[in-house]
């Protein structure tokens, strides 16, 4: 049993800290949208025993693992346009349904990447003004619609904070998200400012300070990160 | 009974400079051999709604490489850097529109609505220059409806009278779009006889369908 709480947690990828956090955070019989990219890691380390509805806005309720070798059903992808499968008791659903369920307070979380939070709590994370300009996708209506929002992210760019100020790139919403994970901390936002709330494995709180442009509420005890 | 037509002939149904509802997710649940059709018969200046523009190459993708079209209303081209790049240099106009915006405009085009009222979007790039409504003390942005002169969309199966039944994650658009032009023309995979497709398993009734493409060679 000793060998559980021994993770190998040095050879840990940050992107695998931040998905194995990020884990931790959803709950039985949650209907949860996954992000492309990082956040679509989060699947990999939810225990079994958690059972939950994950949605692909492209139109599908129940999405599961990547079929077999040969077995693809290319009318069944994610919104990354990935081959998928469907888990039973699945539902496949239009563009219209699958945003009435975003919007309309149906789903329960959704977790996507960030450019940058700021201290209100506000993300951008669709444009790069001329440099890269994607589009909004889904990003708009999740972050607008879903009961929680968790932004999962590297801490910052390549030496750039990510968590600033005031965010200078566009919005993706108005809205206060739910919280920030990233391989360094768990911050919340609240309506005193960015609450850290815990460290990564390892991670002093001077290193968190030192990589974040926003000032951080440091509570007298921020314990380490449990991962999943 | 619908007439079944090749592609190449619907192709000609379709004008210079028609605005263009085309299905599909990242060319999932695409008119794959309608695409085709209008790159063969090089009409341009054409306006294409859709969720995104595909990937080089792929559904979409094609009508944007053979420069067919003058302007895309999608919520995401960052899969095809072709677009980005034809946006960039002023050959292609981009309207982005937040994905459930987008689909919910076209609906409404569809379905006789006036335009529809959502939050997403408030207080972003995307609320400049919009009606802002408050209702009950809520503010939302007023979006207009979008209605094509062709909608181009697919499905798994068709009957002879065009009620077309579809397929996990190709409903996508599709559906919403069948309802919001003045001409649908219908892609389906295979085309069964009236009955097959049980009335429960109908997503769009064969009296909004003008068109079924004939089965594929």
């Amino acid at each position: 049993m000793a060998m559980i709480e021994e993770m190998p947690k040095a050879v840990m990828s940050p992107k695998e800290v931040i998905a194995r956090r990020v884990a931790r955070e959803i709950r039985e019989g949650q209907l949860v949208n996954l992000g492309i990219g990082l956040p679509s890691m989060v699947a990999n380390f939810l225990p079994p025993t958690v059972h939950v509805f994950f949605q692909a806005e492209n139109g599908v309720i129940g999405l599961g693992a990547r079929p077999p070798e040969g077995m693809e059903d290319p009318n069944l992808t994610d919104a990354g346009g990935g081959f998928v499968t469907a888990v039973p008791g699945a539902a496949s659903i239009d563009s219209a349904m699958s945003f009435g369920l975003i919007r309309g307070g149906h789903l329960d979380m959704t977790v996507l990447g960030g450019l940058q939070v700021d201290e209100r709590g506000y993300l951008a994370n669709w444009m790069v003004p001329g440099k890269m300009v994607p589009g909004m996708g889904g990003a708009m209506d999740l972050v607008a619609g879903a009961k929680s929002v968790i932004v999962a992210m590297v801490h910052s760019a390549k030496g750039t904070a990510k968590i600033v100020p005031e965010c200078t790139l566009p919005l993706t919403a108005v809205r206060r998200i739910t919280l920030i994970v990233t391989e360094l901390a768990v911050i919340e936002p609240t309506d005193e400012g960015l609450l850290l709330r815990e460290r990564g494995p390892g991670v002093s709180i001077e290193e968190i300070l030192a990589a974040t442009g926003a000032k951080l509420i440091v509570p007298e005890n921020v314990p380490e990160m449990e991962l999943m | 009974m619908k007439k079944a037509i090749s592609p190449a002939a619907a192709a000609e149904l379709i004008p210079e400079g028609a605005t263009l509802l085309i299905g599909g997710f990242m060319a999932v649940g695409s008119p794959i051999r309608m695409i085709d059709a209008l790159v063969a018969r090089k009409i341009g200046n054409l306006t294409v709604v859709a969720n995104d523009t595909a990937m080089p190459g792929k559904g979409i993708g094609k009508l944007i490489s053979a420069g067919l079209v003058r302007r895309v209303v999608a919520s995401h081209i960052g899969l095809n850097p072709e677009t980005q790049a034809k946006m960039i240099s002023g050959e292609v106009e981009v309207e982005l529109v937040p994905q459930g915006t987008l689909v919910e405009r076209i609906r409404a085009g569809g379905v006789g609505l006036g335009g529809i009222l959502t939050a997403t979007g408030i207080g972003t790039l995307v609320a400049e220059g919009k009606q802002i409504v408050e209702v009950d003390g809520r503010p939302y942005i007023l979006e207009k409806p979008i209605r094509g002169d062709f909608a181009l969309v697919n499905a798994q199966q068709a009957d002879y009278l065009g009620n077309l039944e579809y397929s996990l994650t190709a409903h996508n658009f599709n559906p919403i779009m069948a309802l919001a032009a003045d001409t649908v023309i219908a892609e389906p995979h295979h085309i069964v006889p009236i009955g097959v497709i049980p009335p429960d398993g109908v997503k769009t009734p064969g009296v909004v369908v003008d068109y079924l493409l004939e089965r594929a060679a």
